[in-house]
């Protein structure tokens, strides 16, 4: 399979830290996958999909997005072509959920025909009713709702990738399985790549076709949650498993050998 | 005293005029120059503050004390008193308006970056509406700042209500003093309602 993203020797430090946040990363990562990308705060994680829409930009190394080199793109057009979804939801509360989600479609000037009909889908894809919900602002909807229509902002002009980080970190544990299974089923029929970003072992393991280790700014693992589970590759990953993982069912269906 | 004021009407009413043309001119003005320093200067948190620092110094010296500086330089007049009341209405103005732009959520600010929303799209579609209260307060405030100190400015002819409560003060001639008072008050208190109608109308547009 064509690669949807590709790290070559990635290298990222901040100024003043000690050690880097990405430390020589080399990562291929298939059209299609939900990789959920899984360590402890400061591992490096959100640092490395900031990379792919160049919010930040490497030290060295370089990073494809379906084989064409990133730097050579102007990053607001990458931008307009990958979805980002972050914790803190940030829909705009002076614009109805119809304009946050029609956002980048009006940028790129869809016709008002095309970004209705869109609008209209994508709502009823989170099972939001379009006529109830699209002339409300941010602040009447409730925080699972809410960010709901940040994922589907995200998607509105169909990116090939979405980046999420940690999307769900600051919803309460009920609502947050719905979301999980909502996102579940949109990766499924939509056949986007998903970057997911999150700390919380069972998340990862029940949302990712392919989950990703880091630890200190390195790849410590990358595959299939079967495979990690059963072949940790290090102590660190195993523990982690140990510790965090409550049972078989935390694999999605039909992900086993 | 009604008298007096029917008696002298056309030299109120020019007063009156020449007032609100300097206050009008100096507002649109003072916000061009603002919104161009603002937007040069936003990208740079240190600049910033020391623009602001500096103009907050300028607005600490006495009007007076400025207008008898600048005769030397400007002349006397109503271009003089303009190019004053601009200056001072810098420090209420960019103030207020970068507090209001800094103040957007940093979040929203990242889910626009991310989104591809490039610098002028960010300004327009999310900061400005979103700072729209705390500028429109520093407008506000420069209005009334420029309607008051507007009337020292008749010390350098540049004519308007001041030169009426100058008068006044000169020949203890109480009617004027009391007349100019009360139809500064009334410019300000016009521009006050004006403005907040204009701010409620705008804010409704975006209510929540």
């Amino acid at each position: 399979m064509k690669a949807a993203v590709e790290f070559q020797n990635v290298v990222k430090q901040f100024p003043g830290a000690g050690y880097p946040s990405l430390d020589h990363i080399n990562l291929k990562i298939e059209e299609g996958e939900l990789v959920t990308v899984l360590g402890t705060s400061g591992c490096g994680k959100t640092t490395l999909i900031k990379m792919i829409n160049r919010i930040y930009e490497p030290d060295q190394g370089k990073i494809f997005l379906s084989g064409v080199d990133i730097e050579k793109l102007n990053p607001i057009k990458l931008r307009q072509g990958i979805g980002y979804v972050i914790q803190q939801i940030g829909l705009f509360p002076h614009m109805t959920i119809y304009n946050n989600i029609a956002t980048v479609p009006k940028i790129l000037k869809w016709d008002k025909k095309k970004i209705d009909e869109r609008v209209t889908e994508l709502l009823e894809l989170v099972n939001l009713d379009p006529e109830e919900f699209k002339n409300r602002y941010p602040a009447q909807l409730s925080g699972g709702q809410q960010q709901r229509v940040g994922l589907i902002r995200a998607m509105a002009a169909n990116p090939s990738v979405m980046l999420l980080d940690e999307p769900f970190g600051a919803i309460d544990a009920i609502n947050r399985e719905k979301l999980q299974d909502e996102l579940i089923k949109i990766h499924e029929q939509s056949n986007k790549t998903f970057i997911f970003v999150t700390h919380d072992i069972n998340e990862a393991f029940k949302l990712g076709t392919k989950v990703l280790f880091m630890d200190k700014g390195k790849v410590i693992q990358y595959d299939t949650p079967e495979e990690i589970r059963k072949h940790p590759e290090t102590e660190f990953v195993d523990s982690l498993i140990r510790s965090g993982l409550s049972g078989q069912n935390y694999v999605r269906e039909g992900e086993g050998i | 005293m009604i008298a007096y004021f029917i008696k002298y009407s056309d030299k109120f009413y020019n007063a009156f005029w020449e007032h609100i043309q300097i206050v009008v001119m100096t507002l649109l003005i003072s916000i061009i120059f603002a919104s161009i320093i603002t937007i040069l200067i936003l990208p740079y948190k240190k600049v910033t503050n020391i623009v602001i620092q500096l103009f907050g110094a300028v607005y600490s010296i006495p009007s007076l004390a400025i207008f008898a500086l600048l005769i030397p330089v400007l002349g006397l007049g109503r271009s003089t008193a303009i190019s004053v009341l601009v200056v001072y209405n810098q420090f209420l103005l960019i103030r207020n308006i970068t507090a209001g732009i800094n103040g957007v959520d940093a979040s929203l600010i990242e889910a626009a970056v991310g989104m591809g929303m490039d610098r002028w799209q960010i300004l327009y579609k999310i900061q400005i509406p979103l700072a729209f209260p705390l500028i429109m307060a520093g407008i506000r405030l420069a209005v009334i700042s420029t309607i008051g100190i507007a009337t020292i400015a008749a010390t350098i002819n540049a004519g308007g209500l001041g030169s009426i409560l100058f008068e006044g003060l000169r020949t203890v001639n109480v009617y004027k003093i009391i007349w100019g008072t009360i139809l500064c008050a009334l410019i300000a208190f016009i521009a006050d309602i004006g403005l907040k109608t204009l701010e409620k109308l705008a804010v409704k547009k975006v209510e929540i």
